[in-house]
């Protein structure tokens, strides 16, 4: 390396060097520090005199592996991701398409009416559909007796709630999705769709030969952040029911949230902060072999 | 038991705090750096002139109390109160965030259930000294059952600022329909009332509301009937003895035989609605209730609703719990004696009798009930009667947890996901995990 290039260097690090310094100190050390917290017994007591402190090594792992209420937060997790996930994408691609399509007049509009729900407070949007789902005078009931179908409990509801939810959350953030999605079908060559065209392939065939195919790196990127995103549910359902009825919409976050934050069992929270942070990297890491695999 | 429920059962908790958790911690810590900085440009203050007090206070206890101040800092020249209003949804994390960064105020509100908490945390300044140096103290003013909360190993942590309970709001036309003149005083009659009341309204109407997501009316009966709830210095659970056995049968017979609907608070759209169309005709609420229903319920319904004390088993009168809400000062505070000027100030009877008229909530001290605002308030001469019968939750810091956990078993149980035997032995089971950090404190003689 020569003098110059080591200059170089040098002065490259120094640059980094605030945003790295930030970095360790905002994020790598609150990190270090929660899982340290998680082999204690970090609760008010020692809170209040270091003395009460107990450092329990594994037990809490140990203790949140054994908590029925943490397998049903897990499980409610999954349902919420595994159903609400592949749903929001499609929705999202669904929305793009039509947005996007040649047939579609004033785009820009709905674009924006699209996008409205996905920029609108959370809580706001809740009030109003926690009315949509009441069931006695929710609109939505109502629709559905029109069908004749009996009035459903929706929030209040053990089997009900979680599909309430995962309803609401699509509609509010397929949005966000859907530009992306918009933004990847317009870097398609127009050019291919006609070459399709006067080759005679039907509007299915574009989609399956073309669209698909072009737009797997969206596709990815949509997926990877859907999946990141809804692994840490939390805000809906705390806003929306408390992780009620009979905690069948508690999520991971939830649990962590209330243990953390209202119990101040600052240890446990933190395994289980932990816990979800292993599960989500294993599943990203599945999920990105899975689709680098298929190419 | 503290009025935080009240937004609970408005429904929506306060999002915009929780997010702000972390940022205020954070923010704190900027604000004082900026004053620090402040400090050391030159802002010296006159020593010794003017003392400012931190006062924090929740919700609309916060606004409310500032009309009371100008009367105060009258009286005392020497001393400022700054208040600062916390919501009810943020206040407990708000004041642990502040002991934590060493930010607390010099007096503050808290639930009477959160003492023990904060006496666990070294957080509050015993009083007993300032009691005792004071003639002008009057312990005895104050209702007993509520004073007992304020009370821990024999020391005295803080002082009841208002008080609080649960009894019976009923719909006095509905109820004497059914050829009960009187309000139920024991359970069997107050059984046979539901029944009356549930047979007469047919199959859309109910008796009673009790949200299933809640644990107070069940650990109300329990202790009614002498259920002793922990045992062994409150060391270990005891849901599965007898009484407490009997008194959880009695509270799912109401919603085994339909008296009841099965539904969470969070379900009720409009609770004042449905109690004006008759969907229920009695409901086991607190003070707060009794302006919310004056102002939302319609005029043709408002002659007919009142308060009534809770049943009792037996021939005792039935008790409920001592709730409310109460003053502490800050164990770090450097300006404790100013703060305890403020603490007298706001507990005595003239404040309290004007704090009743600004918020309708109900004095600690027992004189301040002869103000002619509350004696002349037929609504609240139930409260008067069921305030000289309430009992303390178990005064430790993990009860709002295992309440939690009664409300969560007794949901189960209510819907048919557990039978009696299994949530009972599964909440003991559960509250024993809680305890087992008081356990290891108690065996190492470490003071919990």
């Amino acid at each position: 390396m020569t003098g110059y290039e080591r200059h170089i260097t040098l002065s490259a690090y120094a640059f980094l060097a605030p945003a790295l310094l930030l970095i360790a100190v905002f994020f790598f050390l609150p990190v270090l520090a929660a899982l340290l917290l998680s082999f204690t017994d970090f609760d008010i007591y020692a809170l209040g005199d270091l003395n009460r402190l107990r450092f329990v090594g594994l037990q809490n792992y140990g203790q949140l592996l054994q908590s029925p209420l943490f397998w049903t937060a897990l499980g409610n997790t999954f349902y919420f991701v595994a159903v609400g996930g592949p749903l929001s994408v499609a929705v999202s691609l669904s929305a793009a398409l039509l947005v996007n399509s040649r047939l579609t007049r004033f785009p820009g509009f709905f674009r924006t009416v699209f996008f409205l729900p996905v920029v609108t407070t959370l809580v706001a949007v809740a009030v109003v559909w926690r009315y949509l789902y009441h069931p006695h005078y929710g609109l939505l009931n109502y629709g559905l007796s029109l069908f004749g179908v009996d009035p459903i409990g929706w929030l209040g509801d053990p089997d009900w709630a979680m599909p309430a939810i995962i309803l609401m959350v699509v509609w509010k953030n397929f949005g966000f999705n859907m530009i992306i999605f918009i933004a990847g079908l317009q870097n398609i060559p127009i050019s291919l769709y006609e070459a399709a065209r006067i080759d005679g392939a039907s509007a299915w065939r574009q989609f399956c030969h073309i669209t698909l195919p072009l737009l797997r790196p969206t596709f990815l990127f949509v997926a990877l952040m859907t999946l990141i995103g809804y692994f840490q549910v939390f805000a809906e359902p705390y806003v929306m029911t408390q992780g009620g009825p009979a905690n069948r919409t508690l999520s991971v976050v939830l649990l962590m949230y209330e243990e953390g934050f209202r119990w101040w069992n600052i240890g446990y929270a933190s395994a289980a902060a932990f816990v979800l942070f292993a599960l989500i990297l294993a599943v990203t890491g599945l999920q990105l072999k899975l689709q680098r695999g298929e190419r | 038991m503290t009025k935080g429920e009240r937004r609970e059962e408005n429904g929506i908790p306060d999002v915009h705090c929780i997010f702000s958790g972390r940022l205020k911690s954070i923010g704190s810590r900027l604000i004082r750096l900026a004053l620090m900085l402040g400090a050391l440009t030159g802002c010296h203050s006159d020593p010794g002139a003017v003392v400012t007090v931190e006062f924090w206070a929740m919700g609309q206890e916060g606004e409310q109390v500032q009309v009371l101040l100008p009367e105060f800092e009258r009286r005392h020249p020497e001393i400022r109160v700054r208040v600062q209003q916390i919501p009810w949804s943020a206040a407990h994390e708000k004041l642990l965030t502040a002991y934590a960064g060493d930010a607390m105020p010099d007096l503050f509100q808290l639930g009477n259930t959160w003492i023990p908490e904060f006496v666990a945390l070294r957080a509050i300044e015993p009083l007993d000294q300032r009691l005792r140096d004071d003639p002008a103290a009057v312990l005895a003013d104050f209702f007993p059952g509520i004073l007992v909360t304020n009370r821990l190993d024999g020391q005295t942590y803080a002082l009841p600022w208002y008080v609080d309970t649960r009894l019976l709001f009923y719909r006095t036309d509905l109820l004497s329909a059914t050829g009960f003149a009187q309000p139920p005083e024991t359970w069997e009659d107050w059984r046979k009332a539901m029944t009356v009341l549930k047979v007469a309204g047919g199959s859309m109407r109910y008796a009673i509301l009790l949200p299933v997501n809640e644990w107070q009316l069940l650990v109300i009966l329990a202790l009614q009937h002498g259920a002793p709830l922990l045992r062994d210095r409150d060391q270990y659970g005891d849901f599965q003895n007898p009484r407490f056995r009997e008194a959880f049968t009695f509270y799912l017979s109401l919603f085994e035989q339909g008296l009841a609907p099965p539904v969470s608070n969070t379900q009720m759209a409009n609770l004042y609605q449905e109690f004006a169309s008759g969907t229920f005709a009695l409901y086991v609420s607190g003070p707060w209730n009794i302006g919310e229903f004056r102002r939302r319920l319609p005029a043709a319904v408002q002659p007919h609703w009142n308060t009534a004390p809770l049943p009792g088993f037996g021939a005792d009168p039935g008790l409920s719990l001592a709730g409310g809400a109460s003053l502490a000062l800050s164990r770090s505070s450097p300006r404790q004696d100013a703060a305890w000027k403020l603490l007298q100030f706001l507990t005595e009877p003239e404040q309290q009798a004007r704090f009743y008229s600004l918020t309708g909530d109900l004095p600690a001290r027992q004189s301040a009930w002869a103000d002619p605002a509350l004696a002349d308030n037929r609504y609240a001469q139930a409260f008067w009667h069921q305030l000289q019968h309430v009992q303390a939750t178990p005064p430790i810091p993990e009860w709002e947890r295992i309440a939690n956990k009664i409300a969560y078993y007794a949901e189960l149980t209510i819907r048919k996901q557990k039978s009696m035997d299994e949530a009972l032995a599964a909440l003991d089971r559960d509250v024993d995990r809680i305890l087992e950090k008081r356990r290891w404190l108690l065996s190492r003689s470490l003071t919990p």
